[in-house]
């Protein structure tokens, strides 16, 4: 499946469904993840459920403590 | 007069009018490493009345790869960065006012220094310090920019009180572990993407043009190509209680500060004092000297003994380099400094 995720459009496995699945992917293992799905902020506790499809835009920040 | 703000004020959102108001602001740094050295030289350079400068370490050899004001002989000598920064930058331009602290704030200190800022902007390397600066922000009504970076990745957020959600909404506590510079290293164009950032919001913010503020919450990965700019004011919250409603600032409370941290970037531990009290360096210097190795310049004294460098400046606050164990460093401070 094909997804834009921070602009770049990325070919993800077809086992990838959720965002959850999405992050996990990335190995993204930073607590403080903002996740926009479709122009849409999600609510963290929705990163599971929240389903993907085909072309959908994905935009993941992380906070980061750096400086 | 000559016409070392020309091209500024030629720039017609800014334009004379600009430049006035930018002469009249007062900006409250925090820290200044990659990202402070960055965003000061803009600001001094490009005119602003006043900024304070505020850092708790000293330059290294490391931190000349990004942090842009600093030259071989700060990190020989050891200087202050604070110092290190203001040196230079009235070399850069006498007309600015700068004052330079080196400080590990804590929040009794941020309200003395907060007084007729006009805007704060973060340079720190960690989020205890962060969410004291949004919580200063809030209870005072005064804008900040928060900015970090690791690797080829940076971040870059306006929070603007009674507008925009706060830090505490974005991020509901303060994260623990994640990426650092210790573990991911750090390249200059993401710092000083960052600093791009900071200082255009910055230079709005203090002409006073907000129309033209950026809303979005900012970040990058020039590593990988990648850019991301989302509108997050579905985040904030009514009863967040550093910006919400019923506001206490749970940050400035002191239960909540941390009085020791390891380091980003270094392998290293600060170990702060409950208590601050002007430490006699002389005297320690003797006592340690018998040992091992002991050097000093006026701002702070080094000892170096068992492979570790301890470096205690005149409040009282240590750095352990050599160790990333708080307790090891907890250890040979109380075994060396009492």
């Amino acid at each position: 499946m094909n997804l834009r995720v921070n602009g770049e459009v990325v070919t993800v496995p077809d086992s990838v469904r959720t965002i959850k699945g999405v992050i996990d992917h990335f190995n993204i293992n930073n607590p403080v993840i903002i996740v926009e799905h479709n122009d849409t902020i999600l609510d963290k506790n929705a990163h599971e459920k929240t389903q993907i499809f085909e072309g959908d835009k994905i935009e993941l920040v992380q906070f980061v403590g750096g400086g | 007069m000559n016409d070392r703000y020309s091209r500024q004020t030629l720039f017609a959102p800014i334009g004379e009018k600009g430049q006035r108001r930018l002469k009249k602001k007062h900006v409250l740094l925090v820290g200044a490493g990659a990202l402070g050295t960055g965003n000061a030289e803009s600001l001094v350079r490009g005119g602003v009345g006043k900024i304070t400068i505020v850092d708790r370490d000293y330059v290294e050899w490391s931190n000349l790869q990004r942090q842009q004001l600093f030259v071989e002989s700060d990190a020989i000598e050891r200087i202050p960065k604070a110092i290190a920064a203001k040196k230079r930058l009235q070399q850069v331009n006498s007309e600015v006012e700068i004052e330079a602290h080196i400080l590990d704030v804590d929040p009794q200190e941020f309200e003395s220094l907060i007084e007729n800022v006009d805007l704060i902007i973060d340079a720190t390397d960690n989020f205890d310090i962060r969410m004291i600066i949004n919580d200063i922000s809030q209870k005072y009504g005064v804008p900040w920019i928060y900015g970090s970076c690791v690797g080829s990745y940076g971040i870059s957020f306006t929070i603007i009180p009674n507008q925009t959600p706060c830090l505490h909404c974005l991020m509901e506590t303060v994260p623990i572990g994640g990426l650092t510079c210790d573990t991911a290293g750090i390249i200059s164009p993401a710092a000083n993407m960052v600093v791009v950032y900071q200082t255009a919001e910055a230079l709005k913010i203090l002409t006073e043009d907000w129309g033209a503020r950026r809303e979005k919450l900012v970040s990058f990965d020039l590593w990988k190509n990648e850019e991301s700019k989302i509108n997050v004011s579905s985040l904030r919250k009514a009863d967040c209680t550093s910006c919400g409603v019923h506001p206490t600032y749970p940050f400035l409370d002191y239960e909540n500060q941390t009085k020791s941290a390891v380091l980003c970037g270094r392998d290293s531990v600060q170990i702060r004092p409950a208590k601050k009290e002007k430490r006699d360096l002389e005297t320690i210097a003797q006592t340690l000297s018998s040992m091992g190795k002991v050097e000093q310049n006026p701002f702070l004294l080094s000892f170096t003994v068992e492979k570790k460098r301890l470096v205690l400046f005149q409040d009282g606050r240590t750095l352990i380099h050599g160790t990333k164990n708080i307790s090891e460093a907890k250890t040979l401070y109380h075994r060396y400094l009492g």
